[in-house]
């Protein structure tokens, strides 16, 4: 049974994409790394197969969500006991993956988050409206689930595969999985923990783009609040799942 | 009260509705689950128009001025309500195509062809000739 996957969503990365997986495999030289190409009319398909990963390409641009469900669908179908997220861009450090792999053991959770504001060293400085947003959202989830989150809004994140395999259904929001997505695993009974991470400036653009301004702040309280109402859906609570 | 010709278009409009909605159905233009709201909005219009008592008890009941914007309203508020049944209609599709899009995607893997809107064939062809158009007029 393989061990642990690493998903890669990109679009448009080539020229960086290549780096991560190298950096990914140097720290995790036993991982598999799934490339989701997310539509990318650039060499990004091909760079990921020249640094040694695998690669799926989504044959339109579908968006962050998407690719990274895409990722997921593989992982529980390839039978992955771990399986984890990093961005293709370079902001994530893959280093801290393996610092998050021991989290996941020690606290004995269901999902870490690499958090790039809990070292509180003042590292990482978004610009003021983002920096609202995240805080905003940050004290939103922390009061919901009763647990410190400081960063929500992190993509870098490592799951065990009962996890995955919820993300693979209808609940998972596949246009802005965010904060509603914590939400959502803490009202199934999952442990989310946050690790502290240094994370490198953006390079600007990319998937995330949407990550801001009025609309993301809105279909994030809309998406909160929606989770907060579904008492009791059809989601499989931890307890019933197998370990 | 609202006047003879309001009344008379009122209800050949309703009236013609009902009729183009039926032939769409009948030539399969029209799938049966979409024709309902269609269906509907055409038979209350059309008994809105025919029955002048149940007009102006519903202008009496929403406190409408005119009975004839009592007719205008109840067409909106049906208009608002078929908008509303396409965007959830949208939404669905949206979803169904995500997880075609997303099995497309896993099925490339299995065949080992790993097919790329970056790399497949024509496709291919067709993205190289794009982006040669875009940087030679830029």
């Amino acid at each position: 049974m393989p061990d642990l996957l690493i998903i890669i969503p990109a679009y448009n990365e080539q020229g960086r994409v290549g780096r991560v997986i190298e950096d990914v495999h140097d720290a995790l030289p036993g991982a598999d790394v799934l490339v989701v190409d997310d539509g990318s009319s650039d060499g990004t398909a091909q760079d990921a197969r020249a640094a040694g990963a695998a690669v799926l390409s989504l044959p339109v641009n579908s968006g962050y969500g998407v690719a990274l469900q895409t990722g997921y669908k593989f992982g529980v179908r390839g039978g992955y006991e771990t399986i984890g997220q990093i961005d293709a861009d370079g902001q994530h450090r893959a280093e801290y993956l393996t610092a998050m792999l021991e989290a996941l053991e020690e606290h004995d959770a269901d999902l870490i988050v690499g958090s790039r504001f809990l070292g509180a060293d003042g590292h990482y400085k978004p610009p003021f409206a983002r920096a609202v947003g995240i805080g905003l959202f940050a004290h939103l989830t922390s009061s919901i689930t009763h647990e410190h989150i400081s960063d929500p809004t992190s993509g870098f994140q490592l799951m065990r595969s009962r996890v995955a395999r919820l993300f693979c259904s209808d609940v998972y929001p596949t246009d802005y999985p965010d904060a509603d997505v914590l939400i959502l695993l803490h009202r199934t009974g999952y442990r989310v923990r946050e690790i502290p991470v240094q994370m490198r400036p953006s390079p600007g653009k990319s998937m995330h783009s949407g990550h801001t301004g009025p609309y993301y702040v809105y279909k994030m309280l809309l998406s909160i609040f929606v989770t907060l109402l579904r008492r009791g859906t059809k989601v499989i609570p931890r307890a019933e799942l197998a370990p | 009260m609202i006047s003879a010709n309001l009344r008379i278009v009122a209800i050949a409009g309703s009236l013609t509705l009902l009729v183009f909605i039926v032939e769409l159905v009948r030539r399969r233009r029209l799938k049966e689950e979409y024709s309902v709201l269609w269906v509907l909005t055409a038979l209350v219009l059309l008994l809105l128009a025919v029955w002048e008592g149940l007009l102006r008890e519903l202008a009496h009941f929403i406190g409408a001025d005119s009975q004839a914007s009592t007719l205008y309203f109840f067409g909106l508020l049906f208009v608002v309500f078929l908008l509303l049944h396409f965007s959830m209609r949208v939404s669905n599709l949206e979803r169904r195509v995500i997880v075609l899009v997303q099995e497309i995607a896993l099925l490339g893997e299995r065949d080992g062809t790993g097919s790329s809107a970056a790399d497949g064939g024509d496709y291919h062809a067709a993205i190289e000739r794009e982006r040669e158009r875009e940087t030679s007029l830029s």
